[in-house]
């Protein structure tokens, strides 16, 4: 029972396709956007929802397929082409300028003109209109930085709605609030649905989709597998729909008893807002054990990685590592402690562009290479020996050890900054996102590396936002929701079910499921 | 170098050509200096006799050895604009040293001249220090905190004797302090003390630079500063390290001048950042950090020293001079980006 009679449908996808080199991101979609709707997409990461929304706003162009605007087909070739057919997006991240005010960000890139000066005084006067609109009462002058993040986000609301669109995407538009700013920007979602706006709501909290959607859409692998009227649905129906009848098969028998080695007590971290972007997270890992992180966006992941390293200077509570305290310990120390850090984003925090493989990969132990304190030559050979050493283990594809980074793929410039984090001698490796940007084949061979690692008695934490990777190769599973641990609990007891609605942002699990 | 032999297809007349035109382009400032050479020699007479040659030899170290330090800053994604005033306050503090002493009650001590030298090396060495704490645990940019200190240190040098200069660094027979000309104008085995100290610090530096894990994580600094955070490197201690080390280079500078020209001048090493800094880009360091050479920037103070010389004795306008320095500075840039753009294609086309 998909389609709903009486409804417009204003925008409407034919069979589109979006192919990448090596994947195909969206594979015979055909969706339906309900004017005087508001409707939900929902899908896991990877599932195809930012590609298709991308197409959508013009900002990507499919491989197959078109899409039509109250029936008519339209070349959405262009974000703006995108706006006349009267699509607007707002993006997760907001795409504001701070220290410009509010009159002068809604109006960026549209300015209102007179003798071809801005006309201040018109965008400040349609600019009051559309906020009020939304229910804010502000000054159009306000510095936009003084805004609380919640009002940043009604101006992006705003400014797309100057731009006199009738669909208006909504990515994610919580997952930086706070419930009241969530209940706020609910009522504005409500109130442009009754003006007869299109909304396409995305989001990762599924009772906010219960509890505000209409209609609801959902993508898996790129396709498209179910769309109903949200009132004819209930959760269980929502994940199963998202992650597949298939429990999948588990290839690496997890392994317990592990002698506990690394504590890591009230770990707390507060956001600019004076929210927790980690609120007491407490667990304990034992060596060799392989702890898999699971969390959606703004869940706290990169966070609690970070500051177990040592790279957040306010956070609070106890890390403690073979009996010694390192929660004051800088980063530096904390590596020669023996914990090490594969960052989320290889590009800006892995690796030395410039450099080659092998003075990628020596990088963080360098002083191990050095003849003595006093003479401090780095030793050539034994450098070249471990990069020649590490470039076997990993299977890094390269010609040579002197190679620039720049000339290698994704997967394996991921195993170069595997290798610099694994020449430190860790007992603590911590991986964010390790197979973020890299193909599959070279996604299982990172797993594997990690389980290898795992298995000469390094503890092994890493982070993931997909349901798969979490299952693939941990002994234990830890769930976080909005900075909290919600779930921790060995492999064999987790179910997916369980998992998605523990990191669910609102969820009653909130309570807190732990098994010893 | 052998990394473009290798990546090449042979068979490819095409790549071959830009392989040989890549060799050339890496090695440009070696050309460059062979060609100033060339040039002004055959065109000027005098060019090429041994007493001109030592005496530009003298003027290389000034701007060779300021370029050693800039160049490690630079590598570093940094900027140090306040080597040219600690040149000159450097010359000033030893000059008073030398002349006037450090009044202790009502006795006045006199440093012998290597404790001269040594106390005017750790003024420069912590004024570049200073730069380093701004830049590290105040966060000022670099171009602000040494702009400052430019001024700071170059006021500081016109007060230090209420604007007069200290002349005549002879020294008292009687206080056994003299023989200061040595360090600027006395030669060892015929060939000028400044110029030994430019070989050894040029050596030291290569060493630094290429051997030693500092070095490395000069290079990583400036490739890639948020890598380097996240790969656990001493981050502020190597900047404080490489400012220290670029205010050091400055002292030994304001040293050597002051001895050449027998007088402490507060205005000595003006505007020299400027030509340390153009130096250090001739010689293909990248201002973007992360990608040079110390020997590269040396050479580079060469080809500036020599045009500069060269068109001086061949009688070319001060005027023009300026006109064709500038122009040579903005032409390596030029230079450096095509050769950046033909090791990508080179690199792409393995």
């Amino acid at each position: 029972m998909a389609h709903e009679e009486g409804a417009e449908v204003v925008v409407e996808t034919h069979a589109l396709y979006k192919r990448y080199p090596g994947t195909t991101a969206l594979a015979d979609v055909n969706y339906r956007v309900y004017s005087g709707r508001i409707n939900c997409l929902i899908g896991e990461n990877g599932a195809g929802k930012s590609t298709l929304m991308k197409i959508l706003a013009g900002a990507d162009t499919p491989s197959d397929g078109h899409v039509s605007v109250r029936g008519e087909p339209v070349h959405l070739d262009s974000v703006a082409a995108a706006e006349r057919a009267g699509i607007g997006i707002v993006f997760q991240e907001l795409n504001l300028f701070p220290d410009l005010s509010v009159a002068e960000n809604i109006f960026i890139g549209h300015e209102l003109k007179r003798l071809s000066l801005i006309s201040s005084s018109a965008q400040k006067q349609h600019a009051s209109e559309q906020l009020k609109r939304l229910g804010l009462d502000i000054d159009p002058d306000t510095r936009l930085g003084d805004l609380y993040v919640g009002q940043q986000q009604l101006v992006e609301i705003a400014k797309a709605l100057i731009k006199k669109v009738d669909v208006l995407i909504m990515d994610e538009p919580t997952s930086a609030l706070s419930q009241t700013e969530v209940d706020v920007l609910f009522e504005v979602v409500r109130s442009l649905r009754a003006e007869g706006l299109a909304i396409i709501y995305i989001s990762h909290r599924l009772e906010e989709v219960m509890n505000l959607g209409d209609h609801i859409t959902v993508l898996r692998n790129g396709e498209k597998v179910a769309e109903d009227l949200i009132a004819n649905v209930d959760i269980p129906w929502i994940v199963s729909a998202m992650v597949g009848g298939s429990a999948g098969e588990f290839e690496n028998l997890p392994s317990s008893g592990h002698a506990p080695n690394f504590e890591v007590r009230n770990l707390t971290l507060k956001r600019t807002n004076g929210l927790y972007a980690l609120d007491h997270v407490s667990f304990r890992a034992g060596r060799g054990e392989v702890i898999g992180i699971y969390g959606l966006m703004g869940a706290g992941r990169t966070e609690l990685v970070e500051t177990i390293y040592g790279m957040s200077r306010n956070a609070g509570g106890q890390i403690v590592l073979d009996g010694a305290d390192l929660s004051n310990a800088s980063a530096i120390k904390r590596l020669k402690a023996g914990i090490s850090l594969v960052p989320e984003d290889r590009q800006t925090s892995g690796m030395i562009q410039g450099m080659s493989v092998r003075e990628n990969m020596s990088l963080s132990s360098l002083p191990s290479y050095a003849w003595s304190r006093l003479m401090p030559w780095i030793r050539r050979t034994l450098e070249q020996r471990d990069a020649e050493g590490m470039i076997s283990w990993l299977r890094v594809k390269c010609a040579s050890a002197s190679v620039p980074m720049t000339s290698l793929s994704g997967g394996n410039m991921q195993k170069v900054v595997i290798a610099k984090a694994l020449l430190t001698k860790p007992k603590v490796m911590l991986f964010d996102e390790p197979t973020r940007g890299v193909d599959v084949g070279a996604k299982t061979e990172i797993y594997k590396a990690m389980k290898a690692i795992a298995e000469e008695g390094v503890t092994v934490i890493y982070t993931t936002s997909e349901l798969n990777e979490v299952l693939a190769v941990s002994d234990r599973i830890i769930v976080m929701s909005t900075g909290r641990i919600t779930a921790d609990l060995p492999r064999t007891q987790a179910t997916r079910d369980q998992i998605i609605e523990c990191s669910a942002p609102t969820a009653g699990a909130a309570e807190a499921l732990i098994f010893s | 170098m052998s990394l473009s032999t290798k990546l090449m297809p042979q068979n490819s007349r095409a790549a071959t050509t830009s392989r040989v035109f890549l060799l050339i382009l890496r090695l440009r400032i070696f050309l460059a200096l062979f060609a100033v050479l060339v040039y002004f020699a055959v065109t000027t007479d005098r060019f090429l006799t041994i007493n001109n040659l030592l005496i530009m030899a003298q003027h290389i170290t000034i701007f060779g050895i300021l370029s050693i330090g800039m160049t490690l800053v630079i590598l570093m994604a940094g900027i140090d604009l306040s080597v040219g005033s600690i040149v000159g306050f450097a010359g000033m503090a030893a000059g008073y040293l030398i002349m006037e002493g450090i009044p202790i009650g009502d006795h006045v001590l006199f440093l012998s001249v290597p404790s001269v030298i040594v106390v005017t090396c750790l003024i420069g060495l912590v004024i570049g220090l200073v730069n380093g704490l701004l830049i590290t645990y105040l966060n000022v940019a670099p171009f602000i905190a040494t702009l400052g200190m430019l001024y700071v240190i170059r006021g500081a040098a016109l007060l230090s004797n209420d604007g007069s200069t200290f002349s005549s660094l002879a020294g008292y027979e009687e206080l056994t302090n003299t023989g200061f000309f040595f360090l600027g104008t006395g030669t060892v085995l015929g060939i000028g003390t400044p110029v030994w100290i430019l070989a050894g610090l040029t050596g030291l530096a290569i060493v630094l630079a290429q051997k030693t894990p500092l070095g490395r994580y000069i290079y990583a600094i400036g490739g890639n500063e948020s890598a380097a955070v996240f790969s656990g490197l001493p981050v502020r201690r190597v900047k404080l390290f490489v400012y220290a080390f670029s205010g050091f280079c400055a002292a030994i500078v304001g040293l050597i001048v002051t001895s050449q020209l027998h007088t402490a001048h507060p205005m000595t090493g003006d505007t020299y950042e400027l030509r340390a800094i153009a130096a250090v880009v001739l010689g293909g360091t990248a201002l973007a950090g992360g990608r040079g050479t110390i020997i590269g920037s040396v050479i580079g103070a060469c080809v500036i020293s020599i045009l500069n010389d060269g068109m001086v004795m061949s009688g070319i306008s001060n005027f023009w001079q300026m006109v064709i320095m500038g122009m040579v500075i903005i032409f390596a840039v030029v230079v450096d980006q095509a050769q950046q753009r033909l090791e990508k294609r080179v690199l792409v086309s393995i």
